[in-house]
């Protein structure tokens, strides 16, 4: 893979969609309005969970913050990437523009996961590290590099691991069209990434971490923020999101075979 | 020597194709047990194709065009037999054979919608690997050519559907490409902008001696481009050689409508011997076969006093649309 020429495309495909975005500047304004009211809510609601009890699953409402953080910082990228991108692989298939896809000299998974970008996102993502900020004050959490390495490794397999489930999800489109509903209730499951994966019962905590590993997303992250994390669950979570990674890699490939455009 | 740049041998594709009965009770069958059965689009057909040339696929709604093109760039898989372009199989979609192909479809876009023209060039130019300043140089050569150098910098959503099929174009070819797949380019373009683009195919391939494959509907684009045309009747070639050759075989006569000076010689002309088709008054009209038009209208002239001819040619689109429906052709 010729590394500059994909820097050279992705720089490309960043000036590109900011320049369409900016098009719209209400459209901007009203997503930075709904990224800041839906935070602010989200915290409402978690203050509210631990009005009554100060702990649930063994977690603080301060160190349940940490939880909200990751998840904003998530949401964030997911609204800046993969909602953009991944979303238009459905239309794609339908209208058969995946055809142009296809027909360039340039990795297909790269194009279509990141032609696009939301910028309206970026702010998401940055009050969501400004609340892990916050959490890292409040909870008096020791900022060092194996720490912040820790962090950024745990954060970087999240990542990988929403994206390669979302990735999953739409190349399924490729035989079965329509696949809106699926990633809505993907999308519904990430919402209780908020909470701790303790707060939940013991099946539900299972079915979170093997079938739909939500747990992996935001939970581990957060022990590692709070220094309880065990060095098997971090491992754990890099060996999942390498085989989701990979997988999600195999499988788009598989598809394409199944690819057969649409009629003129 | 001339090389052949696709080789296609005994091709065939098959497509799993469900069906459903009408009706509420149909519906609700086809969304429990959905009755789905393979269907063979493309049956069984070879072709080669030389650098350089342009040729014209021919066929009904449905006859297979699209499928054979989508299959020669590499699209969709074929399902038996063999295909190579430009010495790469397709389905592999090898960078270097992409750097090499292009496809226009008429009825699809691939320029970013909200930013003009210019943008999507430069970014098509860093997926080809160009450096900006080849870029600039290849886009102001093709923009000229295209006579698009105004429209560069309106946003696509603002360009008339002529100017939008030209940026598309000018998308398309950026990398230069030595063989073009072009699924009906001219779709619902004025006749103007038809011209045009018809005028720039022919040029691009005279200068570049691009290979050129083209489905179209409008019979203007095949018979001012294409020498040769492959005539695909239900997933099968019903003709592959020279156009002139399958009109010839098509329409061997023409009508000649005289207009004689006086009703007593155009009687005296439908007694001549000719094949008549019909005579009103001084005006009659008589068909004859293309090889005998001269020494039959030499005849005509030196022995009636004719006041007007007139040869007419049946509709090219009327000789086409029985090729269309018909399953051989042998010349």
């Amino acid at each position: 893979m010729n590394l500059r020429k994909y820097l050279k495309v992705y720089k490309k495909f960043l000036h590109t969609s900011l320049a369409s975005e900016l098009e719209y500047k209400t459209n901007i304004l009203i997503d930075l309005i709904t990224a800041i009211l839906s935070l602010i809510g989200s915290i409402f609601l978690l203050s509210i969970f631990f009005q009554n009890n100060g702990y649930i699953g063994g977690w603080k409402f301060e160190e349940a913050l940490i939880i909200q953080g990751i998840y904003t910082v998530l949401n964030g990228i997911t609204n800046t990437w993969f909602n953009p991108n991944l979303t238009e692989i459905v239309k794609h298939i339908r209208e058969g523009t995946l055809d142009f896809v296809l027909l360039k000299p340039i990795d297909s998974q790269f194009f279509i996961s990141l032609k696009k970008i939301n910028p309206s996102g970026f702010l998401e993502i940055m009050l969501g590290f400004c609340l892990l900020f916050f959490c890292v004050r409040i909870n008096q959490i020791n900022l060092n590099l194996s720490f912040l390495t820790l962090s950024l490794i745990t954060i970087s397999c999240s990542i990988c691991i929403l994206y390669s489930l979302w990735f999953f999800i739409s190349t399924t489109t490729i035989w079965f069209v329509k696949t809106w509903n699926a990633i809505e209730v993907l999308r519904s499951f990430l919402y209780i990434g908020r909470f701790p994966l303790n707060s939940f019962s013991f099946s539900l905590r299972i079915f979170f971490s093997i079938f739909i590993p939500i747990a992996f997303i935001t939970t581990i992250p957060s022990e590692v923020f709070l220094g309880v994390s065990q060095l098997w669950k971090i491992l754990l979570e890099v060996i999942v999101a390498t085989v989701f990674l990979k997988t999600s890699r195999k499988f788009w490939l598989f598809a394409l075979k199944f690819y057969s455009s649409a009629s003129s | 020597m001339v090389q052949n740049i696709i080789d296609v041998r005994n091709l065939s594709k098959s497509f799993d194709i469900s069906s459903k009965e009408p009706g509420l009770k149909g519906t609700i069958k086809h969304f429990f047990k959905r009755q789905t059965k393979s269907l063979k689009v493309i049956k069984d057909i070879s072709f080669e194709i030389q650098e350089g040339e342009i040729v014209g696929f021919l066929g009904a709604n449905g006859a297979g065009k699209t499928t054979i093109l989508k299959m020669l760039c590499g699209l969709i898989y074929p399902s038996e037999g063999s295909i190579m372009v430009s010495g790469y199989l397709p389905f592999m979609r090898k960078e270097n054979f992409l750097k090499n192909i292009t496809l226009i479809m008429g009825q699809k876009q691939q320029l970013i919608w909200d930013l003009p023209p210019i943008e999507s060039f430069y970014l098509n130019a860093s997926i080809y690997d160009l450096d900006k300043f080849e870029a600039k140089r290849r886009i102001k050569k093709l923009s000229e050519m295209l006579e698009i150098d105004k429209e560069l910098f309106i946003p696509v959503r603002k360009l008339s559907l002529g100017q939008r099929m030209k940026s598309e174009l000018l998308a398309a070819l950026i990398h230069e490409p030595n063989i073009l797949f072009l699924d009906e380019p001219t779709l619902g373009l004025d006749i103007n902008a038809q011209r045009n683009l018809r005028k720039f195919l022919k040029k691009y391939n005279k200068e570049t001696n691009a290979t050129i494959c083209l489905t179209s509907h409008y019979m203007k684009d095949i018979t001012s481009l294409c020498k040769r045309v492959i005539c695909v009747h239900e997933g099968t070639v019903s003709y592959d050689g020279k156009l002139d050759l399958l009109l010839k075989k098509l329409s061997p006569v023409k009508e000649i409508l005289i207009v004689c000076r006086s009703e007593e010689d155009a009687i005296k002309l439908e007694n001549y011997g000719f094949n008549v088709k019909n005579k009103i008054k001084n005006e009659i009209t008589i068909k004859i076969e293309n090889n005998s038009i001269t020494s039959s209208l030499k005849t005509i002239l030196n022995n009636f006093d004719i006041e007007d001819l007139f040869i007419n040619e049946p509709p090219i689109d009327e000789i086409i649309g029985r090729v269309l429906i018909k399953k051989d052709y042998e010349i």
